[in-house]
């Protein structure tokens, strides 16, 4: 069921999660057990409700399971503290939303620039990293702008730079086209196929969008929080 | 130790870089709800100004008050141990024999000199005022005082004050002549000749009907009395404001002396006004000591600034206990003088207190409300910056730092509010009567200089306000991330 050809970006064990509703619980995460491979283009897939999009927060270690254990780039995340967790997240995970999520009172410059200045890095080799991201996004030109002076793919373009600003191992993306018309959403598939294999990251996404389960490596199918199945997709470089 | 300091150096920047960068996003978060902004900037104007108006204006009326004691008696006085709680009804019997002594030893003093604005000698007692060209009289309370220090006394004005002048009468005048309260001229039936507004015909009408008999001369016994003890140069040009006072000699005798009133005087305080007698103070000592040798009940002395009070006060009782070892002597400051300066000043701050708990407490929840509103539209954009690694304490610190922000920018625009008020009233002119007291004082609202009460307004409201936010901030950074990117 698992890809295990290349050393995975995510080794997923028994993982279960439930959630409290008023009196009754909801199954989320039922025996989850996977491998994502690195340097892939993966997509949770399935209905809405299947909790794919909890898993993905799983993955994003931004909830917590009730039980089971979760490897990313070799570190068992489970039993982190809060702020071991967060650092956890700006080191190795980026995150692009829906509904893009960038801080409005800043530039797309300064949204990119956000991330490496709560990580330390110095002036210079900020500068020189979002000049590189905008540019790699196309929107170098846009730096200046406020996220409500640009479009809806534009901002998902910003979003995508925000989120590879640290290099991490793993970029999250929960229906990154779901906000955007079906020639918006086709660009930003490519853009970030583009640069997945341009900076060998690890792209996860939900999504139940054809035209981003077109594009991916391997495909895990989701209902009622269980794997049903996992499609590789034989791809050639020239793809 | 060559890899350390630049490390440090780096961590240094790092955090400068964060402080700025969560300044920077708290100052365009609070830019982009302008009008939200405003209105909680406008309650902290109001409050801060409010507090500092207030506070200005009870400073203002704690220096009246001192500086009329201060005029008044001085910023100490050395009197006979017990005088001050029982001599008032035998101040015969508390005066200090060789006052003149003790005056020339505390002028003399070379550390008392650096402070000292007047020492005089007063000597108080009470008797009975008499007019008996109308028939009537009243008990008073006589003040023998030395003109020319007095006069000095009243040009004391440590605060700036825009007092209004208070020359004293009695200055320059001859050795018989007496100033009286206004009370006291009103009751003698002393208006006319003395120019004395709020006198009442119909009363003297009535008085004089009650007594039953025509206005006389002084009785023969108290004429005599007062042939006996009146000086031999009398300035008696106007028989129209002569009076008589009865006091209790040292012996325990009745002594009278005939005085010329030269004016009546507003003292300001009612009591005072009913009361009030001045004379020269060889007349008061005549009055009490007749031919034996005079005494006072009191040196008055006057610091250049009431902060001296302390330093002069071990000064005087090093001198006291060195040289007058025997003379029984107590210094009493002007608080301890005037009880209802200390229990004014108490009345005010727990005024001020309680305005500033009562601004305190609605800049808390103007602001608290403010940051739960901006939390709650913001509540993605707190999930967002957790779930891209911002921990818990830097959520906290943004929504501190709008809350501290919006009470460093109210604060300093409530200062300046209260400053440009404070001013206008100040330039106004305006007067007011304050409570007990029946003359106008000038309106003022000092501000400008009372400097710690500015700076225990400006950080109190800027922590008050930063605290409003914490509390809220804190909620928002625990809320589960998933919850905060769901909401809607």
């Amino acid at each position: 069921m698992n890809p295990t050809e290349t050393k995975p970006a995510v080794i997923i064990e028994n993982l279960n999660k439930t959630y409290q509703l008023d009196n009754f619980k909801v199954t989320g995460l039922v025996d989850v057990s996977i491998q994502i491979a690195a340097n892939a283009f993966t997509v949770l897939s399935g209905p809405s409700g299947s909790g794919k999009t909890t898993l993905l927060n799983m993955i994003g270690c931004i909830d917590r399971p009730d039980s089971g254990t979760l490897m990313i780039a070799g570190q068992d995340v489970s039993k982190l503290s809060d702020n071991a967790l967060s650092d956890f997240r700006a080191r190795h995970i980026g995150f692009v939303f829906q509904t893009f999520n960038l801080l409005p009172v800043l530039s797309a410059y300064e949204n990119v620039e956000y991330p490496l200045i709560m990580a330390g890095v110095p002036a210079e080799q900020r500068r020189a990293r979002v000049d590189k991201l905008l540019n790699a996004v196309g929107l170098l030109e846009k730096a200046s702008h406020r996220p409500s002076q640009l479009s809806g793919g534009q901002r998902q373009r910003v979003a995508i730079a925000r989120a590879l600003a640290l290099s991490p191992a793993l970029v999250l993306a929960d229906e990154p086209t779901a906000n955007l018309d079906s020639q918006t959403g086709n660009m930003i598939i490519q853009l970030m196929r583009r640069i997945q294999r341009r900076y060998k990251v690890s792209f996860i996404f939900s999504s139940h969008d054809p035209k981003v389960i077109d594009a991916a490596d391997g495909v895990f199918n989701i209902i009622d929080g269980r794997i049903t199945g996992f499609e590789r997709v034989k791809r050639t470089i020239a793809e | 130790m060559k890899q350390t300091l630049p490390l440090a150096l780096r961590n240094l920047m790092r955090n400068h870089q964060r402080t700025l960068t969560t300044f920077t996003l708290a100052l365009r978060n609070l830019m982009r709800n302008r009008q939200r902004s405003m209105t909680t900037l406008l309650a902290m104007v109001v409050g801060v100004g409010a507090i500092l108006i207030f506070g200005g204006y009870s400073h203002d009326i704690t220096n009246e008050m001192q500086t009329d004691f201060v005029q008044r008696s001085g910023h100490l006085q050395i009197q006979r141990s017990g005088y001050f709680l029982y001599g008032s009804g035998n101040s015969a019997a508390y005066g200090i024999p060789g006052y003149e002594k003790l005056i020339a030893a505390l002028k003399s003093d070379p550390v008392l000199k650096q402070m000292v604005v007047v020492v005089t000698p007063t000597l108080q007692l009470g008797g009975i005022a008499g007019n008996f060209g109308a028939g009537v009289s009243r008990t008073v309370l006589v003040q023998g005082m030395v003109a020319a220090d007095e006069a000095q006394l009243r040009k004391w004005n440590d605060y700036g004050l825009p007092l209004i002048p208070r020359p004293l009468p009695l200055n320059g005048s001859g050795p018989d002549a007496i100033v009286i309260g206004e009370g006291v001229a009103r009751v003698l039936q002393l208006c006319a000749e003395l120019k004395v507004s709020n006198c009442d015909a119909q009363h003297k009408a009535a008085d004089a009907a009650a007594d039953g008999a025509p206005p006389t001369d002084a009785p023969p016994d108290l004429a005599a009395l007062s042939a006996l003890e009146a000086p031999p140069a009398r300035n008696n040009k106007d028989k129209g404001t002569q009076i008589e006072v009865l006091a209790t000699n040292v012996h325990g005798a009745p002594n009278v002396g005939s005085f010329t009133v030269i004016k009546a005087e507003q003292l300001g305080v009612k009591e005072l006004d009913d009361v009030h007698v001045a004379m020269h103070l060889p007349s008061a000592q005549r009055l009490v000591y007749g031919r034996d040798a005079p005494q006072v009940t009191a040196v008055l002395i006057q610091l250049q600034h009431t902060d001296q009070i302390a330093a002069a006060r071990a000064r005087i009782q090093e001198l006291l206990s060195k040289d007058f070892k025997g003379a029984d002597l107590a210094i009493l400051d002007f608080d301890t003088l005037n009880p209802y300066y200390g229990q004014t000043n108490r009345m005010f701050s727990a005024l001020f207190g309680f305005v500033f708990v009562l601004i305190g407490a609605i800049v808390v929840f103007v602001v608290s409300n403010t940051m739960s509103m901006t939390i709650y539209e913001r509540t993605v954009e707190i999930g967002t910056l957790r779930a891209i690694g911002q921990r818990c304490s830097g959520i906290e610190a943004l929504f501190i730092t709008e809350g501290a922000l919006l009470g460093i920018i109210g604060s300093a625009l409530g200062v300046f509010i209260a400053l440009v008020i404070s001013g206008a009233i100040n330039f106004s002119g305006l007067t007011w009567i304050p409570p007990s007291r029946i003359d106008p004082v000038p309106l003022t609202v000092r501000v400008w200089g009372e400097w710690p009460m500015i700076a225990l307004s400006f950080c109190s409201l800027t922590v008050v306000a930063a605290l409003s936010a914490w509390v809220p901030a804190r909620g928002a950074a625990k809320q589960a991330i998933v919850d905060a990117l769901r909401h809607v």
